[in-house]
C-alpha cells in the first residue's frame, strides 16, 4: 500500500513554499465575480475559504459555508485548459523582405512556439478535471502530430489534485467513470478532512516529483483513521450527485438517432451562444487568423478558441455546411459523447457539469441523452407527438 | 507547424476564374513527393492560409502543382500571384486515390467543375503505368464550355486508343458540339466491367450523391466506389476540429474516403 501524509491546514503554505522554490507558477481556484475560478495564487489565503456553491441547469450560485474548509465547491466556469491550451496564442510571425523587385521574397516564418513556456502547478485539480487533461493530451500531445506550445507546457505541469467531499448540482463524473476520486494522473492528490479539532489533508503521491515535494513539506505518516476518514468523505461526495447518464452503447444510440425530433427540441431553446464550448474542459476547437501590419511587410498568426455553434465554423464556398443550430447542437453532442469515442478512444465528456450549469437557457446534456434514450425510433407514433407538443 | 516557401515559377491561366501555379521549394527544400489525392495548406503572406490539392505529376517531385478557382479573400489574392513571387506551404496532408490498390482493374474517374484537378495526378499515375490497368474512362462535367479544365491534355488523352474521354456541360455555348446534360448522364455510355470497376469521384455533394446512385445501378461495388469530401479546414493535421465528417476528420482520415467507409453519414444533411 502506498503510504499515506498528513499535511496540517496551517502548514499547505510550505507545500506552495516548495512549488515556488522549484520555480512553478502556482494557479488555483479562487473568488471572481462571484464565482471560483482558477487563477495565479500565492498563498492559501487566496483560496476561497469557508464558501460552497448551488449548481443547476443555467444556475450557480456561491454561498457561505458554516465550515472552514478550502475546497468545499464543485466545478466553476473555468477549466484547466487555459492554462496549457491558451485561448489566444500567437503561433509565428514572418517578415517581408524588402527588396529592388517588386515581387520581393519574403523571410520564412521565424518562430514556433518560440520561448519559454510557463511552469504551472496547478492546486485543486479534480478528478474529473484530470480526465479531461488526459483528453486534451491525445488531441495535442498524442496524436501523430503534436502541439508545441501544449507539449511544452504539458511536460512543465505540476498537479495537486483535490479529491471531491462535495457532489455537484449538475456532475456526474459517477456516469463517466471519471470521478469522484483522483486515481492516477497527478502529482500529487489531497483529501481535506475538517473535524472538531483539526483540519488536515491527506496526501498521497502519484508521480516521483510528487513524492518527493511530500518528502520535504511533510514527514507526519497518517493513521488507519485518517485514511478511513478520507475514503468516507470521497463515498459521500459521489452520492448526491447532481445528474446520471447512461452510456450504455451511446455510440449506437447517437449514430442512429441523427434525425431524432429532440434535435428540433434542443434547437428550439439553443443560443447558440456556445458558452458550453468554452466552459468544457475538454473542447479543442480552434481556429487562425492572419494579419498583417499597415505597411504590410509584418505577417503574424494567431490561434484562438473557436466554437462549433458559430455559423462560419462549417463555411466553405456556397454556405456553412451546418446552418441550422439544430445541426451544430447535434454536432456539439454528438462529439462529445459518440464521435469523439472513434476519434481518440475516449469519451469527449468527462462529467463535469459545466455546460450545463453554464448553459443561460439551462439545456443538459444528460437530459438529451436520455430524451434520445428513451423515444427511439421504434416508437415513432409517441414521439412525434412528443416533437409537436414542443415546437 | 509551419509554412514552407515556396517561389512560383509559372502561373497558367486555365479558365476565366482558375489558375494553375507551379512552385519550386526555396532554402534548399527540393523535391516534394506526394500521392494522388493528397493536398497543401497554401499560404499568401498574412491574408490567410486555404487547403489546396495538388494537381501535379507525382512523378515530377522537382515542380509542385496546384490549381485553384478563385473564389473568394485568400484564392483571390492567390490569383494575382507572379512568377518569382513567394507562397507558403504546409503538407502534403491526407490520404489519396487508391491508384495502387486499383491496380488490375478498370478504373472510372468521374469529376465536376474543380474536381478534376485532384484527379489529374491519378491520370498521370494512370498513364505512366497504362500496362497495369484495365480499361480506363474519365467523365468530366463542368458548368459550361468555357470552364472546361485542362482543356488540352483532355484533348490530348481524348486522341488516344486507350482511354474514354467524356465531357459534358450544364449548359452549351454557341459552337458546343459536344454533350449537354449532367455528368450522370454520361455513365450509361461509358465501357468498364462493373465488376471489377474501380470509381474515384470528385466534385459537389450532390453531383457525387447522384454518380453512386448511377454506378450502384450499374452494379459497381460500393467497397469499390472513392469519393473526395470538402470540409472548412484550417490546421489540416487532425486538431482544430473545423473539418470533422461523423466520426472522421477529412484532413487526416479524408479527404479521400471509400464510399463503404461513410455511407452511413453521407446521406444525412448538414452533418
Ligand atoms: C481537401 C480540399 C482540397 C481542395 N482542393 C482545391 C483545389 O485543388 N482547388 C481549388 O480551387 N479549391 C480547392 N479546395 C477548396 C478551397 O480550399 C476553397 O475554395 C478555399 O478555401 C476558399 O478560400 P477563400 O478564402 O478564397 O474563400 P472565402 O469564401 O473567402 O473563404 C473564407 C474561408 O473559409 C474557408 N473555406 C471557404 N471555402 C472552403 C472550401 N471549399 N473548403 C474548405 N474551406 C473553405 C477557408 O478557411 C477560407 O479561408 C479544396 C478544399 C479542400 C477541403
Ligand atoms: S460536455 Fe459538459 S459535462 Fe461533459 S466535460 Fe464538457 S462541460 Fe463537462
Ligand atoms: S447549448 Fe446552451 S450554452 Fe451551448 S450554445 Fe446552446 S444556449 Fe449556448
Ligand atoms: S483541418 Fe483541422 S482538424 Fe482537420
Amino acid at each position: 500500500m502506498k503510504p499515506f501524509f498528513i499535511i496540517h491546514r496551517n502548514s499547505l503554505d510550505s507545500l506552495f513554499g516548495a512549488l515556488v522554490g522549484r520555480n512553478f507558477t502556482l494557479v488555483g481556484p479562487t473568488l471572481r465575480d462571484r464565482a471560483v475560478a482558477y487563477s495565479e495564487i500565492a498563498t492559501v489565503n487566496d483560496l476561497p475559504f469557508g464558501w460552497t456553491d448551488e449548481q443547476d441547469g443555467g444556475t450557480y450560485r456561491l454561498k457561505k459555508s458554516d465550515r472552514q474548509t478550502l475546497f468545499d465547491y464543485a466545478a466553476g466556469p473555468h477549466s484547466w485548459k487555459k492554462f496549457l491550451f491558451p485561448p489566444a496564442l500567437q503561433l509565428w510571425e514572418a517578415e517581408r523582405q524588402i527588396g529592388p523587385h517588386e515581387a520581393s521574397p519574403e523571410y520564412p516564418p521565424s518562430h514556433e512556439g518560440r520561448g519559454e513556456q510557463p511552469r504551472y502547478a496547478m492546486i485543486g485539480v479534480r478528478s474529473c478535471d484530470l480526465h479531461a487533461i488526459a483528453v486534451q493530451d491525445k488531441v495535442f500531445a498524442e496524436g501523430s502530430h503534436r502541439d508545441p506550445t501544449y507539449e511544452a507546457r504539458r511536460k512543465n505541469l505540476f498537479i495537486v489534485a483535490v479529491n471531491c467531499s462535495h457532489g455537484g448540482g449538475t456532475c456526474f463524473c459517477r456516469s463517466m467513470n471519471t470521478g469522484p476520486r483522483a486515481t492516477s494522473g497527478f502529482d500529487l492528490a489531497l483529501t481535506e478532512i475538517l473535524e472538531a479539532d483539526r483540519h488536515v489533508f491527506l496526501a498521497e503521491s502519484g508521480s516521483d516529483r510528487g513524492a518527493q515535494v511530500l518528502r520535504e513539506v511533510t514527514q507526519e505518516e497518517a493513521q488507519e483513521s485518517d485514511i478511513r476518514a478520507a475514503e468516507r468523505i470521497t463515498a459521500d461526495a459521489s452520492v448526491p450527485m447532481g445528474r446520471l447518464m447512461d452510456t450504455t452503447d451511446i455510440r449506437g444510440l447517437l449514430y442512429n438517432n441523427y434525425d431524432h425530433p429532440r434535435w428540433d427540441h434542443a434547437a428550439a431553446r439553443c443560443l447558440a451562444c456556445g458558452n458550453c464550448t468554452i466552459v468544457c474542459p475538454t473542447c479543442f476547437c480552434n481556429t487562425v487568423e492572419d494579419f498583417t501590419d499597415l505597411a504590410g511587410t509584418r505577417a503574424e498568426r494567431r490561434r484562438r478558441w473557436d466554437v462549433c455553434f458559430a455559423v462560419d465554423f462549417s463555411y466553405i464556398h456556397g454556405g456553412s455546411v451546418r446552418s441550422t443550430i439544430r445541426s451544430r447542437y447535434r454536432q456539439w453532442l454528438t462529439h462529445k459523447v459518440a464521435t469523439w469515442i472513434d476519434q481518440f478512444g475516449t469519451s469527449g465528456c468527462v462529467g463535469c457539469g459545466r455546460c450545463i450549469t453554464w448553459c443561460p437557457v439551462g439545456i443538459d446534456i444528460t437530459e438529451e441523452v436520455r430524451e434520445i434514450r428513451a423515444n427511439r425510433p421504434d416508437d415513432r407514433k409517441t414521439l412525434s407527438e412528443v416533437g409537436h407538443a414542443h415546437t | 507547424m509551419l509554412p514552407h516557401p515556396f517561389t512560383v515559377e509559372r502561373v497558367r491561366r486555365e479558365t476565366h476564374d482558375t489558375f494553375t501555379l507551379e512552385l519550386k521549394g526555396t532554402n534548399g527544400i527540393g523535391g516534394f513527393s506526394f500521392a494522388p489525392g493528397q493536398f497543401n495548406m497554401l499560404y499568401r503572406f498574412g491574408t490567410g492560409e486555404v487547403p489546396i490539392s495538388i494537381s501535379g505529376d507525382p512523378e515530377r517531385s522537382d515542380t509542385l502543382v496546384h490549381t485553384i478557382r478563385a473564389v473568394g479573400t485568400v484564392t483571390e489574392s492567390m490569383e494575382r500571384l507572379k512568377k518569382g513571387d513567394i507562397i507558403g506551404v504546409r503538407g502534403p496532408f491526407g490520404r489519396g486515390w487508391p491508384v495502387l490498390e486499383a491496380r488490375g482493374c478498370d478504373v472510372l474517374i468521374v469529376a465536376g467543375g474543380i474536381g478534376l484537378a485532384p484527379l489529374r495526378p491519378v491520370m498521370y499515375r494512370l498513364l505512366s503505368r497504362r500496362e497495369q490497368y484495365g480499361k480506363i474512362a474519365i467523365l468530366y462535367g463542368t458548368r459550361t464550355p468555357s470552364d472546361i479544365l485542362y482543356s488540352k491534355e483532355l484533348e490530348q488523352w481524348r486522341s488516344r486508343f486507350d482511354l474514354q474521354v467524356r465531357v459534358t456541360v450544364d449548359r452549351g455555348e454557341k459552337d458546343w458540339k459536344g454533350h449537354i446534360g449532367v455528368v450522370t448522364t454520361l455513365i450509361p455510355r461509358a465501357s468498364f466491367d462493373p465488376h471489377e470497376a474501380v470509381a474515384m469521384i470528385c466534385g459537389p455533394e450532390v453531383m457525387m450523391r447522384f454518380t453512386i446512385r448511377e454506378l450502384e445501378k450499374r452494379g459497381v461495388r460500393r467497397s469499390n466506389i472513392h469519393v473526395s469530401m470538402e470540409r472548412n479546414m484550417k490546421c489540416g493535421i487532425g486538431f482544430c476540429g473545423h473539418c470533422q465528417y461523423g466520426p472522421t476528420f477529412v484532413c487526416k482520415d479524408g479527404p479521400v474516403f471509400p464510399y463503404e467507409k461513410i455511407e452511413h453519414i453521407f446521406r444525412i444533411r448538414e452533418i
